[in-house]
């Protein structure tokens, strides 16, 4: 329950940092207890451990994979990147990461269209272990139904969830 | 992504090795090594392999534990494994009756890989035989095929005992670990009571080990490296483990089954259930070198017929390396042509190559198919990639071979 409830928190959050953002009012500050961090506070997270990050206002969400993700999975040598046009499911596959050991895949946290993709990741794999959740990006989607994103976590909830993984 | 706790040696969803029904069965009953606790205080990652809880890897990551072993030193527990010892009068018999390898011809203290065949040819499990100067032989085989392995040569002792032959099987329950890497002997040298420089490949003593007495010491191990395996009572095992590791003569870690994988691809060795299993032949797993000379005239062993065939008139597949860029082919992975169209056959496992910094596998190609320097495309997630047929080991090997 109180995961939820952070997850709305956060969602509203976003939405009304955007909007204090350009109005310029202190309504910002008010909100800063909500996240623990600016880097993270728009992103959501899975329990597949990707996150998707809204660009403000809009409906293209920017996608990666945890901090717990690459650690667990070690230097990551190869990155299938999903092609721009395509369309995905929710929790359908859009990529793969490969490490010594494994093929991982990746889910999209949200159905849409693929409208991006982080070319540099086909020379700098190793940017998704240095920088999981900025230049490690993987692909951007358009999310065709943001109410989809309604049940992630943010990453308070996502700490929580992983202690009861371990 | 979906980050598993359960896998062959792995923390993530495996593509390559994991078989639903032995996952089931690994989940319930994990059984653990004597030294699980250590594993576990040293900061080991553990998972299920073959029915034991392992570690996968330790504090550090896979290529790091994997260049240990290349460069230095580093240390695997291999307790899961079978050690057995046959003696008796009649035990090199009762052994050829099961394998392939010319074990009556193996000199005091010496041993060889060889293989466990069935009636067809194919391939049992693979293992090492030495036949020591105490009047057994030293046999250990592969930890996910244990009950096989024991059935089968429990079922030879009492077929070989029904006929009044002297044989007696029984099982050493030692600790193993396998200790790798080119510095091995700086590490090992001052813990033992004996010359380490006369030890060659492929030959086994008893010793004592950092003040151990009786401690089987032998020259092999399965990374492509200098190195030994040593069995020690396991209530000293951790004794001559805390000597190793704090070694002042070269820096001693411990490694996790990741890197055993990836070194032991680099070395071209073969993993049981993936590149070899029952429905391989020793001649189609390239490994026509295990079968005795003198095993192949009288051809007495389980499958020699289909085998010594084979070996005359070739095989219609055979086992070979593979190289590329690009996606690492895992196993399953299918191999067409080079024009993409005929399929050809199988990667049964590969992974990136820490060492070359390209990806290596294995796998099965029509014989037409299987000379070094072929092109042929290799499918990964429904795209063809371009790759190599290569000579293995992928990586030069560094056994201890005195001229």
């Amino acid at each position: 329950m109180a995961a939820t409830m952070l997850v709305r928190l956060a969602k509203q959050t976003s939405r009304v940092t955007a909007l204090a953002l350009r109005q310029q009012t202190f309504v910002a500050s008010c909100l800063q207890p909500f996240s623990s961090s600016r880097l993270l506070a728009n992103k959501v997270f899975t329990e597949k451990h990707e996150w998707i990050e809204l660009s403000d206002g809009g409906n293209v969400g920017t996608v990666g994979i945890s901090d717990h993700a690459q650690e667990s999975l070690g230097e990551i040598v190869y990155v299938q990147l999903p092609e721009i046009g395509t369309e995905v499911e929710k929790d359908g596959e859009a990529g793969c990461v490969e490490s010594v050991k494994a093929a991982s895949d990746i889910y999209s946290p949200a159905a849409g269209k693929i409208v991006g993709v982080n070319e540099a990741l086909s020379d700098k794999p190793e940017l998704i272990n240095k920088s999981p959740l900025s230049d490690g990006w993987i692909f951007k989607v358009e999310v065709a139904d943001l109410s989809e994103l309604n049940n992630l976590m943010d990453e308070s909830a996502y700490r929580k969830f992983l202690e009861t993984e371990e | 992504m979906r980050l598993l706790r359960i896998g062959s040696a792995v923390l993530t969803r495996c593509r390559t090795t994991l078989h639903p029904a032995r996952k089931y069965a690994t989940e319930r009953n994990l059984q653990r090594t004597c030294l699980y606790d250590f594993h576990v205080s040293q900061g080991a990652k553990m998972v299920p392999f073959a029915g034991w809880e392992m570690p996968v890897q330790y504090k550090t990551s896979i290529s790091e534990e994997h260049f240990q072993v290349r460069n230095s030193v580093g240390i695997f527990d291999v307790s899961h494994m079978l050690q057995s010892h046959v003696s008796g009068a009649d035990r090199c018999a009762m052994m050829e009756s099961l394998v392939v390898g010319d074990i009556a011809g193996l000199k005091d203290n010496t041993g060889t890989l060889t293989v466990f065949t069935q009636y067809r040819g194919g391939i049992l499990d693979d293992l090492i035989v030495t036949s020591t100067d105490q009047g057994y032989l030293y046999v250990v085989s592969n930890a996910g095929c244990i009950d096989k392995d024991w059935t089968n040569m429990v079922e030879a002792e009492n077929i070989f005992r029904d006929a009044h032959r002297d044989v007696k099987l029984e099982r050493n329950m030692n600790a193993l670990i396998a200790v790798q890497g080119p510095l091995m002997t700086k590490a090992l040298q001052p813990l033992v009571n004996f010359d380490l420089s006369k030890l060659p490949f492929m030959t086994s003593t008893l010793g004592s080990v950092a003040g151990v007495q009786n401690c089987r010491v032998s020259r092999c191990g399965y990374t492509g490296e200098d190195g030994v395996e040593i069995s020690v009572p396991q209530g000293d095992i951790v004794n001559v483990l805390e000597k190793l590791l704090a070694s002042k003569d070269a820096d001693v870690k411990m490694i996790g089954l990741g890197a055993r994988d990836s070194l032991r691809l680099e070395a071209g060795l073969c993993l049981y259930g993936n590149d070899i299993d029952e429905t391989t032949t020793p001649v189609e797993a390239s490994l026509t070198w295990v079968v005795g000379k003198a095993r192949r005239q009288k051809a007495d062993f389980p499958g020699a017929e289909i085998i010594v065939e084979q070996i005359k008139s070739k095989p219609t597949r055979r086992r070979v390396g593979f190289l590329s860029t690009g996606p690492p082919a895992r196993g399953g992975a299918v191999i067409y042509d080079s024009n993409g169209v005929k399929v050809i056959g199988k990667i049964t496992s590969g992974c990136p190559s820490p060492t070359l910094k390209q990806n290596v596998a294995m796998g099965y190609v029509k014989k037409d198919f299987a000379k070094n320097g072929t092109n042929v495309k290799i499918e990964i997630r429904k795209k063809l990639h371009d790759a190599q047929v290569a000579k293995m080991p992928f990586v030069p090997t560094n056994y201890y071979i005195p001229k």
